[in-house]
């Protein structure tokens, strides 16, 4: 099997995936919050793969719900992040003179808070919960990208053909619609697919601090945050498994948006 | 050398500029929070009993009422003259409070850094010297492994197996429970940072294995390179790998200083090490203003401090900046 079709097949399962694990999780978000006191502290068994927490939820159900929550908060807060360095690239380098000295003090500046840091504070400024993670996680996930924008564009625009079109008065809006967006999509996309990992991790970092999701939520971070105090009573199961859920849908997003970058550039297309 | 000093110069402004719109950013941030700090930090019971009169000396106490521009003058005026200013939550003054903190978490940070450094170093030249081959494809995996996970969960996961299951090592916190402070040994210490210390170390080294693998795998491929073999050169690692590869080791590893910060506000979470997360975290979620921007400009100089040495270590190790420096 070559690189091209294995990438094609870990893609469709990224996808199938991220669909199935967003659809059982919405339409379990019900289950996941029902409490059966008869069936406490249960370790994972047929009926209860995950096992049951100390309400006696389900986990499995909770594990789902969470990273349901998560992949649509990854993919939201990618989405945005993206359009952020899209635009901010963009301008940085079709404008130049202080416009870009600008742009470029503040991707400096952020960068120069640690991220952790920085989306508590955007949090704490949103008021916490859902728009504050997706916030903070959204403002602090641009700058490497918009940098990479900014080079991109920087270059096309030295291209020939680029140079002509502005020389026969072709509009701005025209040239960076038609001639600068399809050679952008590619690298934007793959951006926004390596981004995405990041985004799931840090907002569950951020919820398991306790500046995210609200504790009633089944987040990720909430629920690891719930077995740390059962840890020292030996309930391992509360901790381990969904938290190795979480890194396994990181690593197939990860995996899938390193193996596109590798086909999609033309230098190790192939290798 | 004018030039050097020119260029520190030069940077050394940009950095105070950088500082103090860091401070304005978390300022506005703070203070465009919809969170009252009475409420949280008072509760709203309690609140419900009190005199109008408490209320207004609690609301100048957390600074409600002043207008922001002029808070920010204020706070930006004293932070000058070396003031930052009480912390609401510890009530001492900021710079003891982080000082403090800082002195707890230094040697974890300080070993997580330059471990993550060495290792993820070691192991992204030997994956790249090895590309394509079994040791390369183990590291790459391993490295990809730790780089999906977050940090706070492989805490988790060492507290679960060293202090739960084979009770090694002590469950949390920087000192043992219940010891006085001046009785407190060198080698407890050193067994209670053992688990922060070493999930800082490994989460930071993944990142930084996988970039020196790709730098490496680059310079292997250059012309240059080829043109050694050709000639038949031997330690073409020691003579070119290593030389060309040590600028950008230079950036991931002081890039490294934001990422361990940020990765030690997590972990001491976990272990309940009263470091300078905790206390950021702490001062998070009660509205400590005083405390979190002292934190995060403390931090921010840290990082800016960082990329400063970053830049002059490059000339010293390149000649060709230090030359290009000198000559324009």
């Amino acid at each position: 099997m070559n690189r091209r079709r294995s990438t094609l097949i870990l893609l469709v399962l990224a996808c199938a995936l991220l669909l199935a694990v967003t659809l059982a999780g919405g339409l379990l978000a019900d289950g996941a919050a029902s409490a059966d006191f008869t069936r406490k502290n249960l370790p994972p068994c047929f009926a209860f793969p995950f096992g049951t927490d100390w309400m006696g939820r389900d986990m499995l159900k909770r594990t789902l719900a969470g990273l349901s929550l998560s992949i649509r908060i990854g993919a939201l807060t990618a989405a945005l992040s993206g359009a952020v360095a899209l635009a901010l690239g963009a301008a940085s380098a079709a404008f130049g003179g202080w416009v870009d000295a600008l742009i470029s003090w503040i991707i400096d500046l952020v960068m120069g808070i640690p991220h952790i840091l920085l989306i508590i504070l955007i949090s704490i400024a949103c008021g916490r919960g859902l728009w504050g993670v997706t916030a903070g996680v959204a403002l602090s996930h641009w700058t490497s990208l918009a940098r990479l924008v900014r080079g991109e564009v920087l270059q096309l625009c030295r291209t020939p053909y680029f140079r002509m079109a502005q020389r026969l008065g072709v509009s701005r809006k025209r040239l960076f619609c038609s001639h600068l967006l399809p050679h952008l999509l590619p690298q934007l996309l793959i951006g926004l697919m390596l981004q995405f990992p990041h985004a799931i991790l840090h907002e569950a970092s951020v919820t398991f601090l306790g500046f995210g999701l609200s504790s009633e939520r089944p987040a990720i971070g909430n629920i690891l945050e719930e077995s740390m105090a059962y840890l020292a009573a030996g309930r391992w199961w509360l901790a381990l498994l969904p938290g190795l859920s979480l890194v396994g849908v990181v690593m197939i997003f990860a995996l899938a948006g390193e193996r596109l970058r590798l086909l999609l550039a033309p230098a190790s297309a192939q290798e | 050398m004018k030039h050097r000093l020119q260029f520190t110069a030069k940077k050394l402004v940009r950095m105070a500029l950088l500082l103090l719109g860091v401070s304005l950013t978390a300022f506005l941030l703070m203070d465009a929070s919809p969170l009252d700090p009475l409420q949280t930090n008072i509760g709203q019971a309690a609140l419900g009993s009190m005199s109008p009169e408490q209320i207004a000396r609690l609301e100048d106490y957390w600074g409600v009422n002043a207008p922001a521009a002029e808070r920010y003058l204020g706070w930006l005026g004293d932070a000058l003259r070396g003031d930052f200013g009480v912390s609401l939550l510890y009530r001492r003054p900021v710079p003891e409070v982080i000082g403090q903190r800082l002195s707890n978490s230094f040697w974890l940070l300080l070993t997580a850094w330059v471990l993550s450094g060495g290792l993820g170093l070691g192991l992204g030249l030997l994956a790249g010297a090895f590309r394509g081959r079994g040791p390369d494809k183990m590291i790459r995996g391993c490295c990809l492994v730790v780089s999906s996970t977050p940090a706070f969960w492989l805490a988790l996961l060492l507290l679960m197996v060293f202090s739960v299951w084979l009770k090694v090592l002590p469950v949390g916190l920087s000192v043992p429970a219940g010891a006085a402070a001046d009785s407190v040994t060198l080698a407890q210490r050193l067994r209670h940072a053992l688990l922060p210390g070493l999930t800082l170390s490994v989460a930071g080294a993944a990142g930084i294995a996988l970039h020196t693998r790709e730098k490496v795998v680059d310079v292997l491929d250059s012309d240059y390179v080829l043109f050694a073999r050709a000639r038949g050169e031997g330690h073409i690692l020691r003579r070119h790998v290593l030389r060309n590869v040590a600028l950008p080791a230079i950036t991931l590893q002081f890039a490294s200083i934001s990422e361990i910060i940020g990765g030690s506000v997590l972990v001491e979470k976990v272990f309940s090490y009263p470091g300078l997360g905790q206390a950021a975290v702490s001062a998070g979620l009660g509205g400590d203003m005083p405390l979190l921007m002292g934190i995060t400009v403390a931090t921010a100089f840290l990082v800016f401090g960082g990329n400063l040495a970053a830049d002059l270590l490059y000339g010293i190790v390149d000649p060709r900046i230090r030359r290009g420096a000198a000559a324009g």
